[in-house]
């Protein structure tokens, strides 16, 4: 079906410099250099305009399409031509694009001082945005000499309040994680290696790694556990809850093959739940094994999926024994997920926060565990409004990897990524150069960061932990009641 | 050999001696016994709670009665040896070394087990399984012998989802409710002689048992019908 269009105009010199960039076969050249456009192969990653010298290449939509209807959108009606053709479950990638479902984050705003209670200058007066995650004391101890007792449980300290979210090597290349972990531990935060394992080469940088245990155990053994600063079981992710997943076989090959211990070219499955789990209680045992195995000095993390009934969800993993909740939200990105599961299954994170935050304060819980939001944060002010809903930390994937070139065309599933990220073709993964993506993520989180600072220092507070779960900080419009209800946040104007 | 009183030195009391062989006795449904492990032998006396040997490294632990669930979870290395049954959940995850049951393994027996070029997980049950086994299996060899001639060798889905790795059989008919997506096949000579006849000897000498009576009769084999990938079910927008 095609979908783009591709053209080039007369500044166009014939290079060929878009035919050795497109992996996806849309543009190919015949024998006396002509350009031949493919167009039912582009899927408008953009890296044909992007390294075309003279600028003389466009994608654009195509503008033969099927006539819509009020009812079936162009997507429908191509879509049921698809799977009328193949009898196939709708696969893409990338998170939710489901237009009629609004984020919230763009329907709240954020308080700043004025007259009273004056703001801060971020570049005159220190400004904290470091975060630490992990269970806190229910009290301060003493012993008979009145010294303090350090009962703190281990703990993450975090010097800005953002992680690069879970993505596993095979579906993302290992030149990205070395990008990611190079970037966290030159920004003291964390990277999260997604369920594929761990590459040994990545072993240095354990202080900032954090390591997933998911369904499919894939690459999990006690060294992987003890070569990392915390551990993370993946219940569920927003771009998919409640199903496994599943790597194409065209994806494993080599080193993903040796990590993950499955066979290369096999399509690799993980399980939708984990078969030792089935209750609190099971997977309060996981949580205890893990720590078991790691001698109690590494934070537990459970990721979830936002669901209907998270808050209730959210209150069984903190007394499970979990250090930290991370909540994925509906608009969580994938490197391969079921489109119709995509689209329609989950809940926005702004509610999930908001939700999970409340029942926990509620129940005098909120301190046993640190809550971590991910799932459609695009920005700084999006980090900082996760935040006042009542977030520890946010994690961010689909941004960071934008930091290194993906442009989001939603293709990560075919295993042939232009930009080198969601691939392991070596022709296509040695596009990124590892150190000048760590030096662009770190670029990308400064400047978050300093942004953080001017949001905070114009609200007048000076500490990024004051501003969790204070949603006076926040003012909604475009919302009704009940949404302004669940957010726990009053109407512009109020 | 040095003895551990479990009631009285608990799991820390177990972790002293790592590198040794112990005996360790009185358990009584305590969990996380070798966790982690990565040297030494353990004689387990009484009944160890869930997630025994979960992680396990290397050594060895042999258990005299039976052991819970979530045994050998994401096993890496090493030998679980239990001479009694086993409860749900064995072996989930394994990568590497040996986990022999003399009796019964309960639901969701070797669910995503693995193997890489010459390592691989195996799992051999005397007994019989409940429903589930070989779930999802990524690798690794599974031997069931049914050493009692019970009916219904494994319970129900056999095998559901397995995509390498193979599920051997002391039976003459398959399982019932076997998935579309895998085929089954008898074990020829060669593949008896190369392949179960020393897992099944060296598992008969663990418990003392006649390689010879756990050899008997025919095994059949089931796996992934690699003609039938997952990838099949999906189109790609």
């Amino acid at each position: 079906m095609r979908r783009y269009r591709i053209r080039k105009d007369d500044s166009c010199v014939s290079c060929l410099r878009c035919v050795s960039e497109c992996s996806f076969g849309a543009i190919t050249a015949s024998e006396n250099r002509t350009l031949v456009f493919h167009h039912d192969k582009c899927v408008d990653c953009q890296r044909c305009v992007s390294f075309c010298p003279a600028g003389a290449i466009y994608i654009t939509e195509d503008e033969n399409r099927f006539r819509e209807n009020s009812v079936f959108r162009k997507d429908d009606i191509s879509e049921i031509i698809l799977q009328a053709e193949t009898g196939g479950v709708l696969l893409s990638s990338m998170g939710a694009r489901e237009k009629n479902i609004p984020v919230y984050f763009d329907r709240m705003l954020l308080n700043a001082s004025q007259v009273t209670n004056p703001s801060i200058d971020p570049l005159r007066e220190p400004m904290e945005t470091a975060v630490f995650i992990g269970q806190r004391p229910e009290k301060i101890q003493r012993d008979k000499e009145g010294r303090l007792i350090n009962n703190l449980p281990p703990h993450l300290e975090l010097k800005t309040p953002i992680l690069f979210a879970a993505m596993s090597y095979g579906a993302i290349s290992l030149n990205v994680h070395k990008a990611l972990a190079a970037a966290a531990e030159e920004l003291g935060t964390y990277w999260n290696t997604g369920e594929g394992g761990l590459h040994e080469s990545l072993y240095p940088y354990k202080e900032n790694t954090i390591v997933q245990v998911a369904s499919g155990r894939f690459g999990v053994h006690e060294t992987y556990l003890n070569t990392a600063a915390a551990i993370e079981i993946k219940i569920g992710q927003g771009a998919k809850p409640g199903i496994g997943g599943h790597l194409t076989g065209r994806k494993i090959i080599g080193d993903v093959s040796r990590t993950r211990m499955v066979p290369e070219g096999l399509d690799a499955i993980s399980p939708a739940p984990h078969h030792d789990i089935y209750s609190i209680e099971d997977l309060a045992q996981l949580v205890m094994s893990i720590k078991e195995a790691t001698h109690y000095r590494k934070p537990v993390m459970v990721k979830v999926a936002a669901v209907h009934n998270i808050a209730p969800i959210a209150s069984g993993i903190a007394r499970s024994g979990a250090d930290i909740i991370s909540i994925d939200g509906y608009r969580g990105g994938t490197g391969a997920a079921p489109k119709r599961i995509r689209d329609n299954v989950g809940i926005p994170i702004e509610f999930a926060i908001a939700a999970v935050d409340q029942r926990l304060r509620e129940e005098k819980i909120r301190d046993r565990v640190s809550i971590i939001a991910s799932g459609g944060i695009r920005n700084s002010a999006d980090t900082v409004k996760a935040i006042a809903l009542g977030a520890d930390a946010v994690s961010i994937g689909t941004a960071a990897l934008c930091a290194l070139g993906c442009h989001i065309c939603a293709s990560c599933h075919t295993g042939r990524c232009a930009w080198g990220i969601a691939t392991q073709d070596p022709e296509l993964t040695k596009r990124l150069d590892p150190e000048k993506g760590a030096k662009r993520l770190v670029n990308l989180m400064n400047a978050w960061t300093r942004e953080i600072k001017e949001i905070m220092g114009g609200m007048g507070i000076n500490s990024i932990e004051a501003l969790r779960g204070n949603r006076m900080a926040l003012r909604g419009v475009a919302l009704n009641e009940k949404e302004l209800e669940i957010l726990g946040i009053r109407y512009a104007g109020e | 050999m040095k003895v551990v009183d479990i009631r009285k030195d608990g799991i820390d009391g177990i972790r002293k001696h790592e590198n040794e062989e112990i005996s360790v006795t009185g358990c009584l449904g305590e969990r996380y016994i070798g966790c982690g492990m990565k040297n030494g032998i353990m004689h387990i006396a009484g009944t160890p709670g869930n997630a025994i040997a979960s992680y396990l490294d290397g050594g060895s632990i042999y258990v005299d009665g039976n052991v819970q669930d979530a045994a050998a979870d994401t096993m890496n290395a090493g030998l679980l040896a239990v001479n009694g049954s086993a409860g749900d959940a064995l072996a989930y995850g394994m990568r590497g070394g040996r986990v022999y049951i003399r009796g019964d393994a309960g639901y969701r027996a070797g669910v995503h087990m693995k193997a890489y070029v010459d390592r691989k997980s195996i799992l051999v049950i005397g007994g019989r399984t409940g429903s589930f086994l070989g779930e999802y299996l990524a690798g690794g060899i599974i031997i069931v012998l049914n050493l009692d001639e019970r009916k219904d060798i494994t319970g129900y889905f056999c095998g559901n989802g397995m995509y390498a790795g193979t599920i051997y059989l002391r039976t003459q008919c398959p399982p019932v409710n076997l998935s579309d997506k895998l085929i089954t096949r008898n074990v020829g000579k060669e593949e008896m002689e190369s392949v179960i006849r020393p897992l099944v000897t060296d598992f008969a000498s663990v418990f003392s048992l006649s390689a010879a009576k756990c050899l008997e009769g025919r095994f059949m084999a089931v796996e992934a019908d690699k003609s039938k990938s997952y990838s099949q079910l999906y189109a790609a927008v």
